[in-house]
Parts: structure tokens; sequence; C-alpha cells
């Protein structure tokens, strides 16, 4: 095996921050909601009982909601400490959305959080309710700002390069913070956290009616559980589509590699399930399926919202396809070494005070910016991201979500007729459920964050340019460090919630 | 733009906001000095108990505090996020580590099956108030001292030491800002018990200790401040090219007419008052007074450092060194940056808020005894 660089520890080290951190960070969003639902209920009805049900959820919440911080603040500093030269590169754009979210939404979260745990005897009620939703608000809110940030290296909008600064430098705030790519991302992300919360409440609370254990607590826990969840589903669908028709009109590549499509097509179909042939390559005739079910014109659908649009493949997007306008990767790779050659040439210029150079120079920079980052690729074979990391990833949260739906109505036609412990095995399969919930939403971001590979931002900066100037021997350090850190603390996290699950209401 | 500043006054109106974010993360230190008395102060379980619920209700603003202090430089300074955070890579992962062990601790500590046992937990936040405050000193007396490192064509840094920031540890002035800022975590730990917890013996208990602490305190502290007002400052001359300037960071310390020295003053006039408060009169409210005359004394030093010298300079190549010049964001980020930091007296309002109403009710033996719900 070919040894690993420092960029590739780079890339290693933030990947196991952002899964370890979304393992925890997705229960938080949506169980802060369903926490403020249940203390909404106590508060309107004055029903003891109800006040238990949310103690019990909120103690579960806080257990988890340590573990999330922790690993928060290392994915802030990391894109100083791993990616200084993304963090200069982009800092005048990308540093704001994260100030943002620490005084709008990490101040709201951290402060109320506090009342909701410690405030039960020393706050009034309304108050201590108060509490609690700015907990549920505060945490969404600062989803988005982390997304805004997320969206935009996806889909870079709303600035301007400046070639004295050599970085990028934002023109409109509102472009980067209500992009369509961050907000359907925000949208999405926030849904499949609180259907992962829908299916935690879900499945523990099966679980007490499997052992006959606080059942009137639990059904009621069930019936808040499946009704959310099954409301979030329909809101994950809807905001899935805007992301996948996103994909396709911003990041066509990532599309092509979700889809395994080399050779793109009018009418595209998608393949809800398929096998990939492994000895596929780049411009063979090799299938690219050795099994595949397909739905006809429904990924032109997706993609363009039109049955008989073209959805381009890896092929054409690496080789071009002039019938449909779509310029070959040699040709960007061409335009960004122009744009990466007028930099240096105007920074020359300009130390010598050459005016005239530097607005020819300038000129062509503007021209070709669109292409920069191409200019450090050389083959355009590099411009593909791994495609059956993204493929699977993709088919497997889709898969799950949908069969996520399927028992959320049962769950809820079951609860409402009032016999749902009758049907041990629904109650079985809720608890099987609880680790796949989690399994989606990583397997979301890896579609997201591996399908858009080789950049950092997309077609501006390359992860290779973007990383640190590190030893790899640093980050392959930092990466163990790291590794064994967060597996302890999520050891001690499990075996805590699980003898507190134990325990009951 | 925002009320018609310039580039140059957004700049400063950030490094202002910077300056004072670092004045209220050096007083959220309570809670790290607050952890490492842990043991010291309580004589049984049940104390221990009683100073460790008392901290872990604060301890996220002080958590916050960082994460904001790390957003607002990396919003408003980038420059200086790329390169010192990516150059100094050991130096802020290690700072990053005694943070993560803080987050889970107070959670974990006394919860059933958190394998490792309590005292395991106990120790990380030992490590998290010793170590990490140290760290952050040292950190910060780099931007006296200066570090090694130059900026290429695209402002990428080139840290020149393998340490990546541990080299820090070797100049012995980094360690008295560093200890002084141990010893004050310590002292304002132990106002903050005075002030939060309703108990007479560990009142007194605390008091001692803020006397304890408050003289190696003031011995490193005044060390430092010889130190930096006697040393070359690195200097933003006229061209904004930077020169060695004899006694520079004192002649910034006494410009603008004097108002950083004023301010100065007067919180190091809260700082004794309240020093005052706690070791002879037993007061609970010393801590507000130490409070508002660390932030005040923090803002007064960190603010004056920027006005007229490159505040992350470079031992490398003294032209790569960064001011609020060179380091800041552009024009347009810094001006919607200044509109979102208008929030800023809300938040505090509601923060002051809560707290008030939180510890209206003061911690007790008998709360944390009969309270399942404890950390």
């Amino acid at each position: 095996m070919a040894e690993l660089s420092s960029v590739d520890w780079s890339r290693a080290q933030f990947a196991l921050t952002a899964l370890y951190h979304f393992i925890f960070v997705p229960l938080t969003l949506g169980l802060s909601f369903i926490l403020a639902i249940m203390e909404t209920i106590y508060v309107k009805t004055s029903d003891e009982k109800w006040k238990k049900i949310t103690q019990f959820w909120m103690a579960l919440f806080a257990i988890n909601f340590a573990i999330g911080v922790a690993t928060g603040i290392i994915m802030e500093f990391e894109f100083g400490t791993n990616w200084a030269n993304y963090s200069w590169f982009v800092g005048d754009i990308f540093g704001a959305p994260l100030a943002v979210e620490g005084i709008m939404a990490f101040f709201l979260e951290a402060t109320f959080f506090a009342v909701m745990f410690f405030g039960w005897n020393k706050v009034s009620k309304g108050f201590h309710l108060l509490s609690t939703w700015c907990v549920a608000i505060g945490s969404n809110l600062s989803a988005f700002w982390i997304l805004v940030a997320n969206g935009w290296m996806q889909y870079p909008v709303g600035m301007a390069f400046n070639p004295d600064t050599a970085r990028n430098e934002m023109q409109n705030f509102f472009e980067v913070a209500l992009s369509p790519v961050a907000i359907a991302k925000f949208l999405h992300t926030i849904g499949s956290g609180f259907v992962i919360a829908a299916l935690f409440v879900m499945g523990v609370s099966a679980w007490f009616l499997l052992k006959k254990r606080f059942i009137s607590e639990a059904k009621k826990s069930l019936v808040v559980g499946a009704s959310f969840g099954f409301v979030c589903s329909i809101f994950l669908f809807f905001s899935g589509d805007e992301s996948a028709y996103r994909v396709t009109q911003t990041q066509p590549m990532k599309l092509a590699a979700m889809e395994g499509i080399y050779k793109g097509e009018h009418r595209a179909g998608l393949v809800p399930f398929g096998i990939l042939n492994p000895n596929k390559t780049l411009g063979d005739n090799e299938n690219v399926f050795l099994f595949g079910l397909e739905i006809p014109y429904a990924l032109s659908i997706l993609g363009n919202r039109d049955p008989n649009s073209f959805v381009p493949g890896i092929e054409d997007l690496v080789y071009g396809n002039s019938e449909k306008g779509v310029v070959p990767m040699q040709e960007r790779i061409d335009n960004g070494k122009l744009a990466l050659n007028a930099l240096k040439n105007y920074q020359l210029a300009k130390e010598n005070n050459d005016t005239k150079a530097m607005s020819e120079h300038r000129s062509i920079l503007e021209k070709n910016f669109k292409d920069f980052g191409y200019g450090y690729f050389d083959d355009a074979k590099e411009l593909v991201p791994p495609v059956a990391l993204t493929f699977y990833s993709f088919h497997l949260m889709v898969a799950l979500g949908s069969l996520f739906f399927l028992l959320f109505i049962v769950v809820l036609y079951l609860s409402m007729a009032n016999n749902i412990e009758k049907f041990r095995k629904i109650l079985w399969v809720c608890v099987f459920f609880v680790p796949l919930g989690f399994v989606a939403a990583e397997a979301g971001w890896i579609v997201a964050e591996v399908g858009r590979q080789p950049w950092a931002i997309q077609d501006l900066m390359p992860v290779g340019v973007a990383a640190t100037n590190l030893g790899a021997v640093n980050v392959q350090i930092s990466f163990w460090l790291f590794a064994v850190l967060f597996t302890a603390l999520l050891v001690a996290e499990l075996k805590i919630m699980l003898t507190y699950i134990k325990k009951g209401f | 733009m925002f009320f018609g500043l310039e580039l140059s006054g957004l700049q400063m109106y950030w490094w202002l906001i910077v300056s004072l974010l670092g004045g209220l993360l050096v007083f959220m230190f309570f809670v790290q000095g607050g952890q490492t008395l842990i043991d010291s102060l309580s004589k049984n379980e049940l104390e221990k108990s009683m100073l460790v619920n008392s901290l872990g209700r604060k301890w996220e603003l002080g958590f916050t505090t960082l994460v904001m202090f790390g957003g607002a430089c990396f919003a408003a300074f980038p420059l200086f996020y790329s390169t010192s955070f990516g150059g100094a890579y050991w130096a802020w992962l290690a700072i990053l580590f005694c943070f993560i062990l803080q987050a889970v601790s107070y959670e974990y500590r006394k919860k059933e099956g958190n394998v490792y046992g309590s005292k395991t937990y106990e120790i990380f936040l030992k490590i998290n108030g010793f170590l990490g405050v140290f760290l952050i000193g040292i950190a910060l007396s780099s931007f006296y001292s200066g570090s090694h490192f130059s900026l290429n064509e695209h402002n990428f840094v080139q840290w020149q030491s393998p340490f990546r920031g541990l080299e820090l540890l070797l100049n012995p002035y980094n360690y008295l800002l560093a200890l002084a800022l141990v010893f004050l975590s310590r002292v304002l730990g132990a106002s903050y018990f005075m002030n939060n917890i309703l108990d007479e013996e560990l009142k007194l208990r605390a008091s001692k200790a803020v006397l304890v602490n408050a003289l190696p305190f003031l011995l490193f502290f005044v060390a430092f401040l010889g130190w930096i007002f006697t040393k070359d400052a690195f200097f933003m001359a006229e061209n904004n090219e930077i020169v060695m300037k004899p006694f520079g960071y004192f002649l910034s310390f006494i410009s603008c007419y004097g108002l950083f020295a004023v301010l100065f003053l007067v919180g190091l006039v809260f700082v004794v008052l309240g020093l005052w408060l706690n070791i002879f009169i037993k007061a609970r409210c010393g801590v507000w007074n130490l409070g508002i005359g660390v932030v005040l004394v923090v803002f007064a030093l960190l603010a004056s450092l920027g006005v007229q010298n490159a505040f992350y300079p470079s031992l490398s190549e003294l032209q790569s060194s960064l001011s609020i010049k060179n380091a800041s964001s552009s024009y347009y980020t810094l001006s919607v940056m200044a509109y979102v930091s208008l929030l800023v007296p809300f938040v505090l309002a509601y923060i002051f808020y809560v707290w008030r109403a939180m510890d209206r009710v003061k911690i007790t033996k008998e709360e944390i005894a009969n309270d399942h719900h404890t950390y």
C-alpha cells in the first residue's frame, strides 16, 4: 500500500472528526425539539408524568450534547491547523458564518442549556420552557451557519478574487447566507437529525414496551417519536429532492458518481439498486453495473425537473461533450494554468510597478478564474471522485430513509390503534433501527464530502493545495491521538447512555 | 458601510472586539482555575460535588467564549488564523485536547457506567485547568516574543521550526504570562466559589486560596509587564513596514492620550479591590470586582498591542509579521461582521439575566445531596 501523504492524513483526520461529530449532532438537533414539544405538553396539561418523560429524555440529550460540543470545537480549529492555506484563501468569506454562529447560536444554546438542566426548581415554569425552546432553536441555528459555510465550499458564490492579497473576498453576504445550495443542505441535514432523534425515541420506547416496563411513559414517547418522525420524513424527502437537484446544477460530477453514470443520456433513468462492476474504468466499454434496476426518466426528472433532459456522465465531464456544451476537463486545466500563471505575472508586474502589465495579467486572470483550481492538475482523471464509495453511500442513505418512513407510518398507525405492544416484531425492528439512523446520516455526509473530491472549494481549490504545509508524521500522530480519544469517549458515552436507559424513567 | 468607518477604523474596531473577547475569556478562566482547586478546597465527596456542580453550570460559557474568540479571529483576521493555527500546529492541538477533555468531564464524572471512573474525569478537569490555561498563556505570550515563520507569495505560512509551536516552550519569557494566567485563574476560581456556594467553611478556605494564589499571580504578572514594557517592539512604521522599536510596547500602552493606561489602571484598582474584598472582608461580591478588573486589564494590554505593532511577529522574516492592517479581512467583510457584532450587547444581556436568575438561589449542601440531576 502506498504511504499516505500529509494531505491524505489531514483528510483522514478531518473525516474522522466530522464522522464522530455527526454521530452526536443529529441526535442533538432533533431531540432538542422533541424535548421542547414534550415540555410544552407538560406545561399545557400540568401532568407530572410529562415532566418525568421530558426529564428522562433531557438527561440522554445532555450525555450526547457534551461530546458533540467536544468534537465541534475541533472541527472549527482544524480549518486553521490542517487547512491553513484554505483558511487564508477563503477566510474572508468562510470565517464570517462561523463567527455569526458563535454570536447568534452557540451562546444561545450554551446559556439556556444550564437553565434547562438545573433550572427546574430555580426559575418559573414558563421561563424554563422558553429556555428549552431556546436550546432547540440555538442548536438548529448553529447548524444553519455551519451548513452555510459548508454549502459555500460546494458552491462558492457572492465573492471575487483579489490578486493583490491572493484570496477570495466577500462581495455579498446575503448571497452567501441564502445560497440555494446552503439552504437545501441545511434543510436536508436538520431533517435527517430530526428523523434520527425520532428513531432514537421510538427505539428506546419500544425496548421498554418489550420489557414491559414504564408502559405508559414509553407509549406516550412512542407516539411523539413516531409523529415527529413521520412529519420529518416527508420534509426529508422533499429537502433531499431539492438537494439532488442542486447537486445536478452545481456539481454534476458528484451526481454522476452518486448514480454511477459514465455516459450521459437524455431521459436518464435512476438506479435505485445496483451493483457496480469493479472492473469498470474511465473510457472502456465495460458495463457500469453487474446488476441494476432502473426507473426510466427518474434521474432526468430528479436532476433537471424535465423527463427529457440530458444528464451528463463522468466521461462527458472528463472528455467533454461538444454537442451538449460540456467543456472537456483538459480545457479547464489549461484555463486554470493560464489563471495561475497570470496571478504570478501580476504579482511580478506589481513589484516592478508596471501598471500596464498588471492590467493585462489581471484581465487574463479574471477571464479564467472560474477554472482557477483546475490549474493545479495535469491529468483530467484526477478530477473524478471515488465512484463506488459515493454510489453505495448514496444508495444506502436513500434506501434507509425510505425504510424509516415506512416504519414511522406503521408505528404511528399501531400506536393510534393503541395496540402497539402486541406487535413485538415491530417493536424489535424499532430497536434495531436506532443505529441505522446514524448509518444513514454518516452515509449522507460521505456522499456530500467524498463526492466533491478532489475539491476543498469546488473548482477553485483542491484539497492538496488547501492543506497546511506539514510533515506527514505530525498529522499521522495527531490522527491516531484523535482516533484513540474519540473512540474512548464514544465507548464511555454509549455505556453511560445504555446504563441510564436501563434505569428508565 | 458601518457608520462611515474607513478600512483602518474597522480594523481597529475588530481588534478592540477581539481584545474584549480576550478579556472575557481570561475572566471565564475562573472555571479552569476552579477545576484545579477542587481537591484542595474540599474535605469530603459532598463538598467536592458542590464545587464541581458550581463550575458545571458555567463551563459552557467559557467554552463558548473560546469558540467565539476563534471565530472572531477567523472572520476578522484570517491571516492570523491560518498562520498561527496552521503554523503552531502542536501548540494549538495540545490546547484543543485539553478542552475536549473538559467538555465531557462534567457530564460523565458521576454517571453510572462512565467506564473510566470519576477520578479519571477529575484528572481531565485538572489537565484542562492547569495545562489548558498554561498553554493559552504561552500562545498569547508569543504575541510579544514572536514565532519563527514566513509567508510565501500566496500568503501561505511556512513554519520554520520542526516542533510546530512547541518551541515556544523554550523561551523562558513566555512562562511569565503563562504562569500568571494559571495563578490568576485560581484566584478567580476561588473567588467564584465564595460567591456561588452558600457554605461558610468553604468560603473561608476559598478566601485563603485567593490569598495564596494572588501572591504568585502578582509576581509573575509584574515580571511579565516588566518584560514587555522594556523590550523592543515589532513596531508598524508609517509605511506599514515592521521595524524594531525600543520600549515600543510601553509607548503604545501610553499612546491614544493614555486611554489604555487609564483603562489598565482602573482595571487594576478593581482587581485590588476584588482581592481585598475576598481576602480581608470575605465578601461574596469580590468576583465581580475581579471580573471587571481582569476584563479591563486584558483589554487594555491587548488593544494597545494591536494599535501600533505587529500583533503576531515573525522572528524569521520581519516583514512577514502580522498586523491588524495586513492580517484583516476585506472592508466589506469587516463591515458586515461589524453589523453582526451589534448583537453582542443583547447576548451579554441575556447571559447576565440568566446568570442572575440561576444564581439567585446559591448552591448548598442540601441541594447537591438531594438533587438527582447533579454532576
